[in-house]
């Protein structure tokens, strides 16, 4: 027995929404989705008329459904934005260099501009020769403060007035409990933000803050959008995984509760005594950072001197290993 | 896999990474022994039996599929249908895709 649409539109539906419960048929879902993105957009002031717009690009679901839709509320509601593609490629064999592929495919359908910025031209490190040297714990770390200064060099590069990415509401969610579980709190407060942006650093917004992992693959399904759906050859160490999961079987008992999590985020306030990393710029390449030198120029210091640990877990740790180094370069030169 | 013309026959097709557990084989045309009432839910257990090549906890938790895995019969959320109580008709098309890879 069919349902029929909650809209009343009297066709059948085809997707049980997880963060309402209704029924839609295929006309219906995509106006509803599509009309939450512009509400999050406007809501949220994520853009100005005329502002260039670098799309964060890697080929998979999320950034290949967030181009077609700012392409297409770009023009619906005449946002009078300028929009462009930009990739990083970490240099993860078997996988970015397929990725790369869908990009590109994505630069001819949309009609967007493209550039790609690669680990090894910015760090003259690739992600494999990371993994190489460090192994496969903590290489997402790595990865991670490196893409997110690549995308920073890449928008000035392109000279774009802000950075969109396509962080879903299942990405945001996990993100809040990773946070709490990490008692990370400058994070927590800043992770739920449509918007954020600071002094020196370029804006970032995340249109697709509210939109469920689910109904962006159901989109991209009956849109026919094709995109890039292999994992990581890396990833399955990565602590969000298991974040991830958690998350998923959550939504099994409770759908909202994605939704839910997001904004008891949005709700929680540090108490104005607690102490917060202070924002500056890495003495060395100028960067925003919270210390004196950033993460990535410490990760970077950590490969070329092969003390890859450096920047990475508690800094006790990494304090008896320098002096350990030390200790024997001491006995080295006698 | 019985054979002959008293079969169900369905279609079962595997995307979003899915079919990656398959073989990357995204199109399996199968024939279902005609011996019993097909569910959904029986069905996963049959394609954990007959056509899933690796590590079948990826693919199913418990008696249902695992968390993050979409389920599609003739182009329709499962979650409208009943989910794994829904009996299969002879030509459904059932797709499989997982949200987990990529990003």
């Amino acid at each position: 027995m069919p349902v029929l649409c909650s809209a009343k539109c009297g066709n059948n539906a085809i997707l049980k929404r997880p963060k309402t419960g209704d029924a839609l048929c295929k006309e219906c879902f995509y106006w509803a989705f599509e009309t939450e993105i512009h509400n999050t957009i406007d809501n949220g002031k994520l853009f100005k008329s005329g502002d260039k717009v670098a799309i964060g690009a890697s080929g998979g679901k999320d950034s290949t459904v967030l181009a077609y839709v700012l392409k297409l509320l770009n023009e619906r509601y005449n946002y009078g934005l300028q929009l462009f593609l930009l990739s990083i490629d970490e240099g993860i064999t078997g996988y970015r260099d397929d990725s790369l592929e869908t990009v590109k495919q994505n630069r001819d359908d949309y009609e967007m501009p493209l550039k790609i910025l690669s680990y090894e031209e910015l760090y003259g490190w690739t992600m494999d020769s990371i993994v190489a040297q460090i192994g496969r714990k903590n290489n997402c770390t790595f990865c991670g403060v490196f893409r997110r200064q690549a995308l920073d060099r890449g928008a000035a590069l392109l000279g774009v007035d802000c950075i969109a990415t396509g962080h879903n509401a299942d990405d945001i969610a996990e993100t809040v409990l990773m946070n709490v579980l990490r008692g990370d709190i400058a994070r927590l407060q800043r992770c739920t933000s449509a918007i954020t942006s600071g002094e020196g650093s370029i804006t970032r917004c995340k249109p697709l803050k509210y939109t469920y992992e689910k109904e962006i693959v159901m989109y991209a399904y009956f849109k026919r959008l094709v995109y890039f759906s292999t994992e990581c050859v890396f990833a399955p160490n990565a602590y969000r995984g298991h974040a991830r999961a958690y998350l998923k079987d959550l939504e099994k008992i409770r759908p909202s509760a994605i939704i839910d999590i997001i904004h008891s985020g949005e709700r929680l306030q540090a108490k104005g005594t607690i102490k917060m990393p202070e924002r500056r710029n890495c003495s060395r390449c100028g960067f925003v950072s919270s210390c004196e030198v950033c993460k990535a120029c410490v990760l970077l210091e950590g490969l070329n001197r092969g003390m890859p640990k450096l920047g990475i877990g508690k800094s006790s740790k990494v304090r008896l290993q320098q002096a350990e180094v030390n200790r024997l370069k001491t006995r080295i030169n006698f | 896999m019985s054979s002959g013309d008293d079969g169900l026959h369905v279609i079962i097709e595997f995307g979003g990474g899915a079919e990656l557990l398959f073989d990357k084989q995204k199109r399996h045309v199968v024939n279902l022994p005609a011996d019993r009432e097909w569910t959904l839910k029986l069905l996963l257990f049959w394609i954990r039996d007959n056509l899933l090549k690796e590590r079948p906890e990826l693919f199913l938790q418990g008696d249902t599929v695992r968390p993050g895995i979409l389920v599609l019969v003739n182009d329709a959320d499962w979650e409208l249908l009943g989910q794994g109580e829904y009996r299969l008709q002879k030509g459904d098309t059932i797709l499989f895709i997982s949200t987990l890879h990529g990003g």
